[in-house]
This record gives structure tokens, sequence and C-alpha cells, in this order.
């Protein structure tokens, strides 16, 4: 039987996998799809959530559907962000981006 | 009818000069016939009420123990009332009567030595406001409105002794003037302060009756402090030593305005304010003491100074000092009268000699050094014979003016103490001679052909007519008409001539004149030899004692030297201490700076620590959270 | 309900700046008209304040009470008493006389004018608030236009008019964080919670009931002390004073000198005193101490100054001691003389501020050994910096002397050689105004200043307004003085208290 905390280790480690894309890898584009597991793996804790212990089951899912239109958003904004950057410095390695410092 | 209008309207008498200030500074400045013509009239209205005043006094018996007193207030708040208003007693109404009758006279010789200035109107509005504040401060009810008055006094002299305020001289005297005032200020306000929290009260009227009280309760020790603090008003405005200095240096102001400042207002109120206050000074025989020896050897240092100035109206600055010096004396020693008729009669020719000495300044186009003029007696007549009147009244010899005042101060010195005496008895010798020197030298003698003197007109010779006349009649007519009855204090004094002490002065000033004329004599200039034998005494003289470079040393090493020590901690220390700080923050922004990289992975690494930190430390404490909800 | 008469003052400058936003950055004449309208509505309306306040019954005047913040006790109270009718007033003149000293701005005066009438509106405002919380929130309002407008339009001289922004920016917020410090302590231990007001009435009444130990009084009243002290300048706090004032366009000068400062004073009293009774007795022998340094520490500095604007602010520093020394006398008098001489000395120093702005505009030097014989070429600038000297050295006749002799007596029970020191201050201060007048305006003409131009057109403004009320005020000092009494006046019961109250622990 499949249960809540089978959910819950699968979003754990989509958590795990993405933060560790978050932090180590060196492509804009690479870390975007980081924060995107990322924010999946919240949408797996919350829907899993809402399905097994939550009164009003609806809530998690209607709050999970935010987060995928947030996601969206922020894959929009942040892909224009990297291919700006990429036309004005020619680059999209995260190492190179540091001139919002000081 | 008219007495009675004056009395009731006294106030008028600062007011009517005060409005014709405002009218003029207001509105007159670009028509000096008129500003003129209306401050003339404005003052001689002052004068005809002063009149009327002193018409009251004497038919309505208005006495020093029963004065005639109006006052306001002006503002008050629990514990102190501050009020303004009119006291007219003999000595206020004596005050008027001459303040406004010698600014009258200056005012209409200004008409005459002012023209071409081109602040004509100016001069005359400034005239004006000097002589209301004078006004207003001799019919002051209580200390507060004296010093009030007394500052605006001040603040004229200042204007006008920087009347020429292009010339350095003339600016860096004015402010002189106001400076060494001030330091007076200083003492004169906290005795003000201290009589206004021991009394309650600055009103001369009760003060006259709680100060007695006081004293006969707690000694005078405490009193005696603040007596001489007030005393430190005088000393500055009546040119006592050793505050004296800004007096000669007054003389860069136009004439006119010297001959005020000596004569009528200014150097006269440090006087007034001692007898003013008398009921205070005479129940504290240590201040009577002070005052009594300060001026008599203000007198008779100022004289010495005198003895060998050479510009014409120095000479008469220091034969000033020393007259006031006399004045002091006379209040030191307990004679009120003799002061304040040595004050009236002084003021009519020391106006007189300051006037005359504008109109040949005057003719002479400023120049000054009387040993430069000589022979003016030919080219100038009537200035000759109305100067000769003046040193004369000045001199002490009998009938002229400064004959009774004199004789007054001397029988009352002589009564107190001999030393006093003598020294006052020497200083009228001195007085003789100096001013015996500056006659001969400038109107006898050689004419100096590089002079083109001409007599000065009728505008300017008119008011030292009338000041002659006063200067022959103002000792001898107050004298038979009983002065000492009205102006007194405590009991009226009957004092007759002291055959023996006034024929004594009266041959010491016979003896100096005749000094002179041995010396300065049908236009010698036998001094030569005398300047070589005393060489020192001399050069002391000359420079006046050194006082105004000690006090110049003062200012520019103490003074300054420790204003620039104050500015250099202020930059350094306190300063210092705000940029350090300043420096300090931002060497530690400096280190925290190194935490902001630029790589958001390193933020992101951060943030991952900080929550799983956060979260140990829940998990740590959990227990505690759930057991009391405290940390 | 009556028409808001404290309200229309205050919002009357907000609205011109909002009408300002309107016009184009071209419209330099009009945007200064609209300025001088708005500012003009406020002085008018403030005079009717000041002369309409009925003194003889005194207590809060021309009250508006809005609700605002209920949950946090806070509300837009307006009011004026015997305290603040005389600030508001001043606020509105020097507002008033600002804009027309600011009449040849020509350097963006759109945005100018806007951060002027909004800083003039937020000094309006903390002295009509009854509110702390309101008081707070127009005090922070006042304080970036002036780091703006200096940085924008101030003059570098002996520091940088970047640092000297900085400076005084930094100081203002360093004392209203001490400030916000020392009222929340008050606010949150005044009542308990649920009953928290920020109504000054209310929490004035807080530590006669004994809500607040005198311990805790002691403790607030530091924070409170070191908020208003280095606002009012109190040594050693007083550094950024003259360097801002150097640095800062002339309006500011005039505005900071002239009112801002005396937010201190006033809040030393209406928050220090009244609220703290206890905390101010124990502080105030300090808070004399340092009032007779900056009386006779600055007077001495002001002597070797060189720059007329550092001389004013140092001379300022120095007459904000006489304040700092009235108001820790602890007496009516001495409190009486504290308000109106903050009153006089917004006065003079404005007058001060205008005219050296003048001078600066036509000669382009500030440094008084350049400068000489103004006299001949500027009359009537002359006659106002003369008047303004005159009042500084506390001539009788003009503002200030009543104020200062009121201060004297009052503190000469209280702190005798204190009094005494602070009174030789008068001395110093003859010294160095006697100086600057005779290098500044008198001695032999400078052929260099023949062609610059006199007071003409708007700049007469300043010099008749305040030379008015510099005149006015000292003959007719009870016009002044009632009203500032009857706001002090009342205090008489607490001052007793203060006076017959235990030191604490041995008091300084």
């Amino acid at each position: 039987m499949i249960g809540l905390s089978h959910y819950l280790l699968v979003g754990a480690a989509l958590f795990g996998l993405g933060l560790f894309g978050l932090l180590t890898k060196r492509n804009l584009i690479a870390v975007l799809m980081s924060i995107e597991l990322m924010l999946n793996s919240v949408n797996i804790n919350l829907v899993a959530f809402s399905r097994f212990s939550a009164t009003d089951a609806a809530a998690g899912q209607v709050f999970s559907l935010f987060i995928i239109a947030v996601a969206a958003a922020e894959v929009a904004v942040g892909l224009a962000l990297a291919y700006a950057i990429y036309r004005g410095r020619d680059t999209v390695s995260v190492d190179e981006m540091n001139w919002l410092k000081w | 009818m008219w007495a009675d209008f004056s009395l009731h309207h006294a106030w008028l008498i600062p007011l009517l000069p005060a409005l014709a200030f405002a009218i003029i500074s207001f509105f007159l400045l670009r028509s000096p016939w008129l500003a003129a013509r209306l401050a003339i009239a404005a003052m001689g209205t002052a004068f005809l009420i002063a009149l009327g005043v002193v018409w009251a006094v004497g038919s309505k018996g208005i006495t020093v123990e029963a004065p005639f007193v109006m006052k306001t207030v002006w503002f008050s708040m629990p514990g102190l009332v501050a009020s303004m208003g009119v006291l007219v007693d003999p000595i206020a109404a004596m005050m008027l009567f001459v303040v406004s009758l010698i600014s009258l006279l200056v005012l209409i010789y200004s008409t005459g030595y002012m023209t071409g200035d081109p602040g004509y109107a100016r001069f005359f509005a400034f005239m004006s406001l000097f002589a209301a504040s004078m006004l207003a401060m001799v019919i002051a009810t209580n200390f507060l409105q004296m010093f009030v008055f007394w500052e605006l006094v001040g603040l004229c002299s200042y204007l006008l002794i920087g009347w020429y305020f292009f010339k350095i001289s003339a600016r860096e005297a004015a402010k002189k003037a106001f400076m060494t005032t001030r330091i007076g200020d200083f003492g004169i306000l906290l005795g003000i302060l201290f009589l206004q929290i021991a009394f309650g009260t600055l009103d001369f009227g009760e003060l006259a009756v709680k100060v007695p009280a006081y004293v006969q309760q707690n000694g005078v020790a405490l009193l005696t402090c603040v007596a001489l603090l007030l005393f430190a008003g005088p000393i500055a405005k009546s040119g006592q030593f050793p505050l004296h200095v800004w007096l000669p240096d007054a003389m860069e102001g136009p004439t006119p305005v010297s001959a005020l400042i000596h004569a009528a207002t200014m150097v006269v109120a440090g006087v007034y304010l001692v007898a003013r206050a008398f009921a205070i000074f005479s129940v504290l025989p240590g201040a009577m003491t002070v005052i009594a020896w300060l001026g008599c050897f203000t007198a008779l240092f100022a004289a010495a100074i005198a003895l060998t100035q050479r510009e014409i109206k120095r000479i008469l600055a220091f034969s000033t000092i020393s007259q006031l010096g006399y004045m002091m004396l006379a209040l030191g020693v307990g004679s009120l009268t003799a002061s304040m008729f040595h004050l009236m009669t002084h003021a009519f020719f020391k106006a007189l000699l300051f006037l005359g000495a504008g109109s040949i300044l005057h003719a002479l186009h400023d120049k000054a050094d009387i040993f430069e003029m000589g022979g003016l007696r030919k080219s100038m007549p009537a200035t000759c014979a109305m100067m000769g009147i003046a040193v004369l009244a000045i001199a002490g010899i009998p009938p002229f003016a400064g004959f009774f005042s004199k004789d007054e101060i001397l029988v009352a010195a002589a009564h107190v103490s001999t030393p006093l005496y003598i020294g006052a008895s020497f200083t009228a010798f001195l007085t003789a001679f100096y001013m015996a020197r500056l006659f001969l030298v400038a109107f006898f003698g050689e004419e100096n052909p590089h002079n083109h003197a001409h007599e000065s007109g009728l505008a300017m010779l008119a008011p030292m007519g009338v000041l002659a006349v006063f200067s022959i009649i103002a000792g001898i007519v107050p004298f038979t008409m009983g002065f000492g009855d009205w102006v007194r204090f405590g009991p009226a004094h009957h004092a007759g001539i002291d055959w023996g002490i006034a024929s004594a002065s009266t041959l010491i000033a016979l003896a100096g004149f005749g000094l002179a004329w041995a010396i300065y004599g049908n236009g010698a200039r036998r001094s030569d030899a005398i300047v070589k034998q005393v060489g020192v005494l001399y050069s002391l003289s000359l420079n006046k004692f050194y006082i105004d470079e000690i006090y110049q040393w003062f200012n520019r090493n103490i003074v300054t030297g420790l204003a620039r020590v104050l500015y250099w901690v202020d930059l350094n220390v306190v300063d210092g201490i705000v940029d350090g700080a300043a420096q300090k923050s931002g060497a530690v922004g400096n280190i925290l700076r190194r935490f902001q990289t630029g790589q958001t992975q390193h933020y992101a690494a951060l943030m991952l620590m900080a929550t799983v930190m956060m979260t140990l430390i829940l998990a740590i404490t959990a227990g505690a959270v759930a057991g009391g909800g405290k940390i | 309900m009556s028409f808001p008469v404290l309200s229309t003052i205050l919002f009357a400058p907000i609205a011109g700046a909002a009408a300002i936003t309107f016009l184009p950055t071209t419209a330099g004449s009009t945007i200064k008209k609209v300025s001088a309208a708005s500012m003009g509505i406020s002085f008018l309306l403030s005079l009717m304040v000041f002369f309409g306040y009925n003194w003889q019954t005194g207590g809060m005047q021309f009250v508006e009470t809005l609700t605002w913040l209920p949950e946090m006790g806070a509300s837009y109270s307006l009011g004026v008493d015997g305290l603040s009718a005389p600030m508001i007033l001043l606020t509105a003149l020097i507002g008033f006389a600002g804009v027309f000293a600011s009449w040849r701005v020509d350097e963006r005066p759109k945005e100018f004018f806007i951060l002027f009438l909004l800083l003039v509106a937020g000094v309006a405002g903390t002295f009509v608030a009854r509110d702390l919380f309101l008081f707070l929130l127009c005090y922070e309002v006042v304080v970036i236009p002036i780091y703006i407008m200096i940085i924008l339009w101030g003059s570098s001289k002996r520091v940088t008019k970047e640092y000297a922004a900085m400076k005084l920016t930094i100081y203002l917020l360093l004392g209203s964080a001490f400030l916000l410090a020392g009222i929340l302590m008050l606010y949150l231990n005044a009542y308990p919670a649920g009953a928290r007001t920020f109504s000054m009435e209310a929490l004035a009444k807080a530590a006669s009931s004994g809500a607040l130990s005198p311990e805790f009084q002691k403790f607030a009243f530091f924070f409170v002390m070191l908020g208003f002290g280095s606002l009012l300048s109190m040594w050693p706090f007083h550094s950024w004073s003259p360097d801002g004032y150097a640095g800062a366009p002339t309006a500011v000068s005039m505005v900071h000198a002239g009112v801002l400062k005396k937010i201190g004073g006033y809040g030393l009293i209406r928050i220090g005193l009244l609220m703290l009774p206890l905390g101010f007795k124990f502080w105030a022998p300090l808070i004399a101490a340092f009032g007779v340094a900056n009386v006779a520490y600055a007077a001495f500095i002001a002597l070797v100054q060189k720059d007329m604007k550092y001389v004013v602010g140092y001379s300022s520093v120095s007459h904000m001691g006489y304040v700092l020394i009235g108001i820790a006398a602890a007496d009516v008098i001495g409190i009486n003389g504290a308000v109106a001489n903050m009153f006089a000395h917004g006065v003079m120093s404005a007058l001060f501020f205008a005219m050296i702005g003048h001078i600066y505009h036509a000669t382009h030097t500030r440094h008084i050994p350049d400068l000489g014989g103004l006299a001949h070429q500027m009359p009537r600038a002359t006659v106002g910096f003369f008047l303004a000297g005159m009042a500084s050295l506390g001539l009788p006749g003009l503002i200030s002397f009543v104020p200062e002799f009121t201060i004297f007596v009052g503190s000469f029970k209280a702190f005798p050689l204190f009094a005494v020191l602070a009174i030789a201050g008068i001395i110093l201060t003859a010294l160095y105004v006697l100086r600057v007048l005779a290098d500044v305006l008198f001695g032999p003409r400078r052929s260099e200043w023949d062609g610059v131009h006199d007071l003409h057109g708007a700049d007469w403004v300043p010099l008749v307004v305040l030379g008015a009320f510099l005149i006015g005020f000292g003959f007719f000092p009870s016009l002044l003085m009632d009203v500032v009494n009857s706001g002090i006046e009342p205090l008489t019961p607490l001052l007793v208290k203060i006076k017959t109250a235990a030191t604490l622990w041995g008091g300084l």
C-alpha cells in the first residue's frame, strides 16, 4: 500500500536533487530547472498532505495550482533574464554573474 | 497748566525724538533738509516738555522722597514682573533739562557741521535715537528699564562713533566702545539679577526701602559685592579706570557726537545710574569707598594722560574721564548733590569745548593736532572767546560754572578723607594746566601759514553761544537758588562756600594756568626740555600708560588663543570622535561586505545552512516549546 | 466642527507641493508663486492662531481629533497651547520668509520647492501634534528633504556638501533612534497592554499617577535627552550644526536653525519634562552643564571662524545653550525664557542666514577676510545683517533680550555658577558678532563689489517680515511672553513636585 510517507520521500528526493542542482550547477538554465524541481517537490508534498491528512481536501491542491502558475511566471521571467544576460554578456554561467555585489 | 501737562506726559520727552528717528529712517532718508528740521522740532518740543517738568517739580513740591511715578507692565510672568514707566524727581528733572537742552543745541549745531555728509538725514535719525534712549533712561523707574535704555544708548554710541564706517579706525573704535561697555554690562546684569532674586523687585522705590532693611538684618557683605557688580556698568560706561579705554577712541565719531556722548548722554549715564541707585550704594560703606577712590584715581590718572596728548579731541576726552572721576568721587564721599551739580555744569562747558573743537576742526578740515593750529585767535575770534569761557569754567575760576560744582566736590571730599581731597585738588591743578595748554597752543602764538581758518557759520556759533552763557551762569544761579535743596539724597544740605577750600582751589587753578603760560605762553614751546628730563613719565603719559596695549595683548593672545585651541579641539577631538566612529562603521562594513559575493549560489547555500540551523535549534528546544511556549 | 485651522496650516504646504508636481520643470516663477501662496496661507493662519490664542484661558486650543490607528492608541490629533503656539507661528513665518529667500534658486526649482514645502509641513506637524506617533512621523518626514536639498543645492566650503549632508542626516537619524527607543519605552510602560496610547496628554498623566518608577524615568529620560539633545545641538553632539548650516542652501539653513532645532527644546519640555519629570530632575544638572559648555565653547569658536555661515552656525549652538540652561532650571521663569528664546533665536538666525545668503549670492563668497565695506554697496542688506547681529548679542529692544534676561533670572536660582558663566557668554557673543559686523559690513569701500545688487524685489520679504517680529516682539515682549506663559504657568505644580522630589541615587 502506498502511503503518505512514500509521497513525502519522493518529494524529499526531488527537493534534494533540486537543491543540489541549484547549489552546484554552473549553467543558469540548469539552475532554473533545479528550481522548477524544488517547486514541483513542494507541489507533491502539498497534494499528498491534502489527500491524506487535511480536512479540507481542496486547499492543498489549490495552493499547488497557484505554485504552478507562479513557477510558470518565474520561468518566463528567469528565461528572459537569462536570455538578456546571454545577449549582453555572452555567458550563461552563474559564476560569472557576480556584478550585483557591493 | 503746561507744567501739569508736561508732568503727566513726561513719556513724550523720549518718545518724540524716538518717533523722529522712526519717521526719518523710514521715510525721510532722502530728504535731509526735512529730516534735520523734524529732528530739531521733535527735540525742541521735548525740551519744552522737559522745562515744564522742571517747573512742575518746583511748583508741585516733588522731592526725592516723593517722586512722581507712572508705570505700566512691560511683560510679566509668575515671579517676574517687569514694568516700564516714568519717574520724575528733582534729579531726573535736572537730567531731563540738561540732556534735552544739550541734545537740542547739538542737533542745531549739526545742521552746520554735517553739511555735505552723504548720510545727513541718517545722522539726525541716529542722534535723535541717542537722545531718546538717554532721556528714557533718565526717567526709568526700575533697573530693568534703565538697563534696556542703557544698552540702547550704547548701541547709538556704537553707530555714531562708527559714523565714518569706511575708516578702519572709526570702525574699530566703535567696536571697542561696544565691547568695553559690554564688559561692564556683564557686571550690571549680574547685579540686577541678584537684586531681582533677592528682593523680587527692581523698582528703585521699593529697593530703596528693602535694601536698608536687608542690610540691617544681614549685614553688608553680600550686598557690597552686588553693588560692586552694579558699579561695573558705570565703570565701563562712564570711562572709569580701567575700562576708560574706549572713550578717547570714541573721538573717531563726528564732533557733535563727541559733544553729545561726553556732555549729555552715554558717559553721564554711569554717574546717573549710581545716583539713581544711591539708596543702595549709600548704605554700603565698602562700595562707597571703592567708588570714591576709583573716582579719585581715575580723575588723576586721566588728567596725567591729558597733559601730553596732542590731538584736541583726545585732550578733551581725557579731560572728560577726569571730570567723570570727580563725579564718581563726589558720589563715593556721599554727596549726590555735588556730583549732580558737577554733572550739570560739566555738561555745559564740555559740550561747549567739544563744539568749539568741532568748529576748529571744521575750519581746519580735520587737522586735529593742537601744535599744528596756532594763532587761531585772529581767524576765529568768536570760537576763541567761547572756548576761553569754557576753559575758565572747567578750570574752576570763579564765578564760572565749574567753580561752584568743583568746590562742592572738594568740600565733600575734604569732609571724608584728606588724601581724597589732596588727589582731587592736584587733579584740579593738572586740569587747569592742560586746558590752558590746549587754549594757549591752539589759539595763541604764531599763526600756521598752512591753515586757512575761517569762523564758523551761525548754525554752529549760536548753540555755542547758548552754551557759553550756561557755562557762566550754570554754577552761580543754581547755587543761589538752592540746588542742594532739590537735588539731594538724605537731608537737604546747605553748603555755603567754604572760603578756605574755595580760595585754595582758585589759587591752584591759577597756578596751573601760570605753569602753562610759563611753558607755552607767547607761542613758546619750552616743553621739549622738560620732556627730556622726565622721559619715562612723558612716554607713559603719552602712551596712556599702555593700558590699550595690555588689553590688545590679552585679546590677541588669551582670548583668541583660547578660541583657537577650542576650535582645534572641536575639529580634532569632538569631530574626530564623530568621524572616527563613522570610519569604524565603515571598516566593519568593509569586513561584512565580504559575505556579499554576488554569487547567487552562495546566498542560496547560506540560506540552506541557516534553515538547517534553525530547524536544529527548534528540534532541540522542541520539548521546551511544547512544555510552556517559552524559550 | 469648526474650520480645521491647524490642518490647513499643515496641509497647505503639502497641497502646494502637490500642485507643483503638476507644473512643468521650466515654470520657475509659477512654481515660486505657488510656493509663496501656499506658505502665505500657512503664515496667515498661523498668525491667526498665535494672536487668536486665548492666553487668559490657556490650555489646548484649535483642537482637532480624528481616530487613526485605534489598535495602537494613535490618533490624528492636533492642537496648540502656549508652548506650541509660538513654535507654529515661527515655523510658518520662517517657511514663508524662506520661500522668498530662495527666490533666486534657478537650478531645478521644481524639486527644490517641493522638498522645501514638505520640510516645512513636517516641522509644522511636530509642533501641532498632540500625539506622539504623529509627532515621530512628522519628525521623520523632515529629515529626508534636508539631506537631498543639501546634496543638490548646497555648497562645499571647509567640508564638502556631501559630508555635511551625511553628518547632519546621520546625527538626526541617530538622535531619532534614541528618541524612538525612549518613546517606545514610555509607551510600553505607561499603560498596560490594551490601554496603551500615544496621546501626549494621557502620557503626561502617567508619571503623576505613579505608573512610571523613578528608575524607569531616569533610564528613559536618558534616551530622550540624547535624542532631543543632539537635535538641539547640545554639546558635545553639536558638530553637525555648523557644518550642516554651512553646506545647506539658504532656506534650509533658515528652517533648520530657525525651527527644526527647536523641536529639540520643545520635545525636552513636552516629552522629557512633562512625561518623565523625575528623570528630568536627575539629568537636569547635566543638561545645564552641557548648556554652559554650549554657550561658552561655541562662542569662543565662533570668534575665530572665517566663514560667515560658520560664525552663525556656532552662534546658534551657543544660543541653544541658553535654552538648555533655561529648561534645566526647572523653574517657570527659566522655562518661559527658554521657550521665548527659541522663538527669538529662530527669527534672528533666519534673518541672519537670509542676509548671508543674499550676500553670498551677490558676491559669491562667504569668506570674511574677502569681504568688507559692504555697507557702501548694500545698505539694505546691511540693515538686515545689523539687526540680526544686534538681536544675537541680546540688545534690548530687539526680540532676544527679554527671553535671555528671563532665562538668567530663572536659572540663577537653580544653578548660580552656571548662570554666571552663561551670562559671561554675552561678552563673547558681542565679541564675535561685532567682529563679523565690522569685518563684513564696515571698513573701506572695496571696488570689486561695486556692481553687486542690494536687496531688491523678493529679497525684501525676509527682511521686512522677520525684522517686524524682531523689533515688534522686542518692544512689546508681552505679546510673546503672555502666550508662552499661558503654556508654562500650568506646569507650576509639576515643577514644585520636581523641586521637592527626593533626589534619585544621590543625583548627579
